[in-house]
Formats: structure tokens, C-alpha cells, sequence
């Protein structure tokens, strides 16, 4: 028999060639498609799709309806996630992972099989058809609603009561004690619950076209229509670099807040 | 000190228990605390002197009983409603805020009223926020006071703690309130900072003239600092005296073995002020009732040691400790041990004399003669108590009595009785409990959650999880507290009596 010795960096290998050929590979086309321009059956190097996307009303108002949309989705979540994860986190109830896990739940059913339920739903109460941007808006924020629970509950959960006992201590009722120790203390659970919910809410157009009748154009919809409608794959492919710096822009500004705010809990680690 | 005027009393406990799912933390717990003093209250882990300074900071509620402060019922009073401030065990001081802003939470958010003069010359009060500068102030000076000047901005993870520990002082007192409550606010220094702090927290409270309510389980802690101390135990108040009382005149056997070291021995009243231990009469300054059975207490250091010849008991030294100031010496006299501290040195092997003085020996009431249970008869010999289930004699209910065969009783008349389910009472004695390890060899369990030595033995506590039945029983063994043991009780020594009998009879 053969022995097989594996070094660790053997053991990358797998990995390493999952990664070239899933990730950095489709990048790389995705930049060259991005930079690049088919004129008369040749590809040359152009700035053209740059220059149009900045300089097309319709694709700038995309940009900013998928803002809209996704801002306004994410602040609905926050705002029926937060008071719902607070009652859960702080409540003395011995089985609220069971009420817990009831919210959480439908993140184990498949999304489109949701999203088509959703959409039967909203028909059969008369409100599919209506307003597109109310529906769509009604899909993203069931869809992404255990998002913004799960990390703002678990944050809150972990929170010291000590902290809150000394705010009403030194003088806070109970708004004051909230709007100084309490929110400002789950604010990692806040923006990592705004990331994890904003992001898919730009894109998710499969939300769009079911609840919204075709008729709502987001990012998502506008890289896939160029991709396959238009066979435009270079406008395509900046469509997607664009969104990915903005995803990318994101993720900084959020990441520094929440690293800011880790180092100051590290504090109590005493 | 601040002057004192012994009457007044700030805080007023009054008939007040705290009852956790269904256990008691605090029960029924009566106390006063004088405007001005530094009381402490002491005790171990899990004896309600926490649960005790949260319901007067108002963070638990008391589940009956009041609390007045200065004469006014605060019992139900959230905690921003009371002039009253704490430092926490670990600190709590806001992550998200630096030192400054921890410090001025509270003054941010007071009102003050300020009179003011109208133009018709009407005086009139508005509650008013503090300025900006007033802060400043108020701030600098408290920061001065737990020196640490210059430290505003910096943040709360910069910090030592002990510097946090003094944030955390600084941030209650800035708030001038009447009464701080400080719960082990030095448990988590090491031991050298924890001694510096003491005396700074004592110079604190000369100088702000403020009510300090301190918890510890600290005894020299409480001794060093208190003006009064509070004892307790499983949530009842065991004394409450200054540090020279408790220390002096332990109130019980647990005060006595909590507060210092002490030789704790079972003694016999032999007669008026003279009280029988270690085979010698000695004469004594408590009056008990003859024939009584007593823990005496003698401190190691009251014990005065001379020639074999001259000494009321004599023993032989089985060991020498130096101690710095004093020697530890141990000495067997008969089968109890005698912990002795002095300054002079013997040897091992050494026999030597002992001789304590009448005001030394400090008697107290025996907290436990015998153990009592309601239990009830479950079938043929059996009777179930105290969580447990034991054999037992059921022949002794009735004098001249028999078991038939099937398990009835038969009188001495010939009459036929079914004991099952007959309610019972169940004495036990303090020598008929043996302990063992194995779970299943006992009729019950539990874990032993006391021990007191007694110079020639062990007092034991063995608690039951279920309903908390307590086992008290004496044992030359040495186990260890929270150890899951089985309690025996052979069968002997268990004796019942019928309740109904005893209602027929009383």
C-alpha cells in the first residue's frame, strides 16, 4: 500500500481550485467584459459602458429605485425587527427559543417556493396588481425579516442587565435608559442586521418580478436583461462591477462602525 | 466622622422577604440603618445580602415587607426615583461612553429646582437641568476625589481595574446621594489594591459624610471598615452588632466560625455560670439553663497557655504554625482540638496547659438538639420524609405491638391496624445520621451545603435538591461542602410519633 502524506497546504488545493475557477476566474471575465466593447466582431479595450451607465437617465433612476427600495425594506425590518427582538432577548419567558424559532422558520422553506405563496396571498386579498412598490417592498421585507432578528437578537441577548440596572440607577426611567445604554449598546447588531438585509434587497429581483408583475426594475433585473434580453454582456458586466463596489462601499463604512464598537465591548472583558 | 445622631434612621427594613421561584432569598429580614454610618452586610455566597441591597437600590422588589427611607415607603419605587446610588460589582460602567461621559450620566439627567424672583417680586421654582459648566465641575471634583485627574477622555478599555473601580465610585458619588450602596465592589482586585481601596473607601465616607451600605463576604473586610455589621445566612439576619460585637459576642455557632477563627466545643450548663467542656468545669459569664446543652466559643487568641501543672486543661501540641506576629499552635485535648494564638513557640509533642478566662467564654444556644420531619407511614415498616424514604420501626407507635405477616399492625390488644399512609413525626438525633457517597445506599439525598468544626468533630448540613430538607448530624469524617452524599439512618434510630395521637393527647 501507498502511504499518502498531505501537507496543510495540500489540503488547500481543493479550495484553492474551487475558488480560481468559481471566483477569481468570473471576476476577471467580468472586469474584461466590463472594460471592453464588441465593435464589428472585435473586443477592444473602452469606457464607454462606464461613461453610459453614469450618463443614462434610465439606468441611474434603476440605481436609485433599488436605493429606495432596499432603504425602505431595511428600515422596515429594523423596525419591526428591533422591538420584537427586544421583547425576546430581555423577557424572563424559559421558552422563548421556541417562539424565536418560529420566526426564524421560514428561512428553512425555499425561498421561491415563499415568495410564489406570498404571492397567492397578496392575490387573493386583492392588494396583487395594485401598488408594485408596495408588494415588492411587502416581499423583501417578509423575505429578509430573520435577518435582521436573528443578529439583533442575539446582540441584545448578550446584552449585561448590569448596564441597564445602573442607567436607572444613575437617575434613567425607562426611555432614557433606551435611547443611551440600550440601543446604543446593540448597535453591532443593528448594522450587522442592516448589511445582511440592504444588500439582498438592492438585487433580489426575483422578489421584483413576482409580487411587483414585471413591472419594478431593480439592479438585480437590469444585469440579468442585459445579460439575456439585450445579450449585451459588457454593459452587463459593469452593471455588476458597479454594484459590487457599492456593496463593497458598504461593507467598509458598516465594518469600521462595528469593529469601533467591538473594541470599546472588549472593554469588559475585566 | 460626620456627626451622628444615633436616632435617625435612613432606611428602615421592615418584616421583608424575597422569594425567587419559589425560594426564599431573603426572609423576613428586620434592619435599620443610621443617617451617616458605614454599615456592612456579610455573609456567604447565597445568603440574601445582595438580593438585600437591590431591593433598597430598587432593582428587586420585595415579595412582602417594606422599605422606608427616611421614614417614607420607597418599597415600590424604581430606582431613578431614589436618592440613592451603587457601585457595581463589576463595575457596569457604559463601554460606549469615555470616562467623562460615564461620570456625568447622572448629572445630565437630574433636575434641580432654582428658585427665581418675577417681576412682582413672587418667588417661584422651575426644575431645571444642570449647565454645561455645573457638569464640568461637578465632574472635575469627583474625579479629584477617586484621583484621577485628567482622565476625562480616555476610555473605559484603557483602564486598570482599579482605576475603572474608582470610575465607578466616582460616577455614584457625583450624584450626591443620601445613601451608596456598594455591592462587593473589591472582589475583583487582587489582594494589595483591594487593602489600599478599603482604606480609601473609609476616608471617603469621613469625608462625604453619605450612608455607605457595603456587601461583602469578606469578614475582615466588614471588620476593617463597618461601623455596624449585618450577618446572615440562608437570607436571615444572624446579628447585627459593631465589628467589636460580632466579633466578641457572636450571636451563634455560624457567627462564631464565620468571624475569625474560633474553637467551637458542645458544652453542658452544669450549673449557674458554670459550664462543662472538655471533661472541666470552667466559670462563665452567660446564664443558660442547667442541664442545657451549649456550643461554648473560645478565640484562639483568649487562650492563655502556662506549664502543664498550672493550666485548668491540658493538652499535647500536634502542630506549630508561624504566623508572622503570633505562633498557631493546635494542641489535642482529650478528643477535642484546641487552636491556640500566642507569641511564645512550643514544640510538638509538648504538653502543655491551658487556661481561659470567664469572660472569654462566649456560650450560645445550641442551634440544633435534633432533627424534626412531618412525614408519613408508606407501607410495612417504611416511612417517607425529608425527601427520602427510610426503614423504620413502626412497632414503637404502639407499645407491646407486633407485625403480622401481611403487614398489619397488631396491638398489644390484638388489634388490627393499617398504617398506611398515617401521618408521623420523625425525630432523628445529631449521632444517628451516617453519610455516604454511594446515591443509593441512603434513603435520601442531598448535598452538604454546611460544616462547622467543633474541636472534636463536624456539624454537617446535608440539603435535599427537591424540597430543601435539611439533615443535621455530627461525624468525625471529614467530607467536603457540596458533596453529593446519601443520608443513613438505621432504623432504630428513628423515632416516630402519630400526629393524630399527639393532637388527641395536646
Amino acid at each position: 500500500m501507498v502511504k499518502i502524506h498531505f501537507s496543510r497546504k495540500q489540503l488547500c488545493i481543493p479550495y484553492g481550485l474551487f475558488l480560481a475557477l468559481f471566483v477569481v476566474i468570473p471576476m476577471l471575465l467580468i472586469l474584461f467584459y466590463a472594460f471592453t466593447e464588441t465593435v464589428d466582431g472585435t473586443i477592444r479595450f473602452s469606457f464607454a459602458n462606464f461613461l453610459n451607465f453614469f450618463t443614462s437617465t434610465a439606468k441611474l433612476s434603476t440605481l436609485l429605485m433599488s436605493f429606495t427600495i432596499a432603504i425602505i425594506s431595511t428600515a422596515i425590518c429594523l423596525l419591526i425587527a428591533y422591538p420584537l427582538a427586544y421583547i425576546l432577548a430581555r423577557s424572563k419567558f424559559k421558552k422563548k427559543n421556541v417562539l424565536l424559532m418560529l420566526f426564524i422558520m421560514p428561512m428553512w422553506i425555499n425561498f421561491v417556493l415563499r415568495i410564489t405563496a406570498l404571492r397567492e396571498l397578496l392575490d387573493l386579498i386583492g392588494l396583487l396588481g395594485t401598488d408594485n412598490y408596495l408588494n415588492t417592498i411587502i416581499g423583501m421585507v417578509y423575505d429578509f425579516l430573520p435577518f435582521m432578528i436573528l443578529p439583533l437578537y442575539t446582540t441584545l441577548e448578550k446584552l449585561d442587565n448590569s448596564y441597564l440596572e445602573a442607567a436607572a440607577d444613575l437617575g434613567g426611567n425607562k426611555f432614557t435608559v433606551f435611547t443611551r445604554v440600550t440601543f446604543p449598546l446593540s448597535m453591532p447588531g443593528v448594522i450587522s442586521g442592516i448589511t445582511m438585509v440592504f444588500m439582498p434587497s438592492m438585487t433580489n429581483y426575483v422578489v421584483s418580478d413576482t409580487l411587483g408583475n414585471f413591472n419594478i426594475t431593480i439592479l438585480g433585473k437590469l444585469i440579468d436583461q442585459y445579460f439575456t434580453t439585450y445579450d449585451n454582456w459588457h454593459m452587463g458586466s459593469m452593471i455588476s462591477i458597479i454594484l459590487l463596489v457599492i456593496i463593497f462601499l458598504t461593507m467598509l463604512l458598516t465594518g469600521r462602525f462595528k469593529d469601533e464598537n467591538r473594541d470599546a465591548r472588549g472593554a469588559n472583558l475585566w | 466622622m460626620a456627626e451622628l445622631k444615633k436616632s435617625e434612621k435612613i432606611i428602615e427594613i421592615v418584616n421583608v422577604s424575597k422569594i425567587f421561584d419559589e425560594t426564599a432569598a431573603v426572609e423576613d429580614v428586620n434592619l435599620y440603618v443610621r443617617k451617616g454610618e458605614f454599615i456592612t452586610f456579610l455573609g456567604p455566597s447565597g445568603c440574601g445580602k445582595t438580593t438585600t441591597l437591590r431591593m433598597i437600590a430598587g432593582f428587586d422588589i420585595p415579595t412582602s415587607g417594606k422599605i422606608l427611607l427616611n421614614g417614607k415607603d420607597i418599597t415600590n419605587l424604581p430606582p431613578n426615583k431614589r436618592p440613592v446610588n451603587t457601585v457595581f460589582q463589576r463595575y457596569a460602567l457604559f463601554p460606549h461612553f469615555n470616562i467623562y461621559d460615564n461620570i456625568a450620566f447622572g448629572l445630565k439627567l437630574k433636575k434641580i429646582p432654582v428658585t427665581y424672583v418675577n417681576d412682582k417680586g413672587e418667588t417661584y421654582t422651575k426644575l431645571q437641568k444642570l449647565t454645561r459648566k455645573e457638569i464640568d465641575e461637578k465632574v472635575k471634583n469627583a474625579l479629584a476625589v477617586v484621583d484621577l485627574e485628567g482622565f476625562e477622555k480616555r476610555s473605559v478599555s484603557t483602564l486598570s481595574g482599579g482605576q475603572q473601580q474608582r470610575v465607578a465610585i466616582a460616577r455614584a458619588i457625583v450624584n450626591e446621594p443620601e445613601i451608596l450602596l456598594l455591592d462587593e465592589p473589591l472582589g475583583a482586585l487582587d489582594l494589595k489594591m483591594r487593602k489600599e481601596m478599603q482604606i480609601e473607601l473609609k476616608e471617603m465616607h469621613r469625608k462625604l459624610g453619605i450612608t455607605f451600605i457595603y456587601v461583602t463576604h469578606d469578614q475582615e473586610e466588614a471588620l476593617t471598615m463597618s461601623d455596624t455589621i449585618v450577618v446572615m445566612k440562608d437570607g436571615r439576619i444572624q446579628q447585627i452588632g459593631t465589628p467589636t460585637e460580632i466579633y466578641n459576642e457572636p450571636a451563634n455557632a455560624f457567627v462564631a466560625d464565620f468571624i475569625g477563627d474560633s474553637n467551637i466545643l458542645n458544652g453542658t450548663m452544669v450549673d449557674k455560670f458554670t459550664v462543662r467542656f472538655c471533661n472541666h468545669n470552667f466559670q462563665c459569664v452567660d446564664d443558660f439553663e442547667k442541664n442545657e446543652k451549649v456550643d461554648v466559643v473560645v478565640r484562639p487568641e483568649d487562650i492563655e497557655m502556662t506549664d502543664k501543672e498550672n493550666g485548668m486543661l491540658s493538652g499535647r501540641v500536634i502542630s506549630v504554625v508561624f504566623k508572622g506576629v503570633h505562633y498557631e499552635i493546635t494542641a489535642m485535648v482529650g478528643r477535642s482540638e484546641m487552636v491556640i494564638q500566642s507569641t511564645q513557640s512550643r514544640a510538638v509533642g509538648d504538653i502543655i496547659g491551658m487556661n481561659i478566662a470567664p469572660d472569654n467564654i462566649h456560650i450560645m444556644k445550641k442551634e440544633f438538639t435534633v432533627n424534626k420531619y412531618d412525614g408519613y407511614i408508606s407501607k410495612k415498616n417504611t416511612v417517607i420524609f425529608g425527601d427520602g424514604k427510610f426503614d423504620c420501626d413502626v412497632t414503637q407507635l404502639y407499645p407491646g405491638s407486633h407485625l403480622d405477616e401481611e403487614g398489619y399492625l397488631i396491638t398489644a390488644d390484638g388489634e388490627k391496624i393499617d398504617l398506611t399512609d398515617v401521618d408521623v413525626t420523625v425525630e432523628v438525633g445529631l449521632q444517628s445520621i451516617e453519610i455516604s457517597d454511594n446515591a443509593d445506599e441512603g434513603g435520601a439525598q442531598g448535598h452538604i451545603v454546611s460544616l462547622i468544626y467543633k474541636g472534636d468533630h463536624y456539624q454537617y448540613i446535608v440539603r435535599t435538591e427537591e424540597n430543601e430538607e435539611d439533615y443535621v448530624f455530627d461525624s468525625e469524617d471529614l467530607w467536603n461542602e457540596n458533596d453529593f452524599v446519601s443520608v443513613k439512618i438505621k432504623p432504630e434510630n428513628i423515632r416516630l410519633q402519630l400526629k393524630q395521637e399527639m393532637k388527641q393527647n395536646g
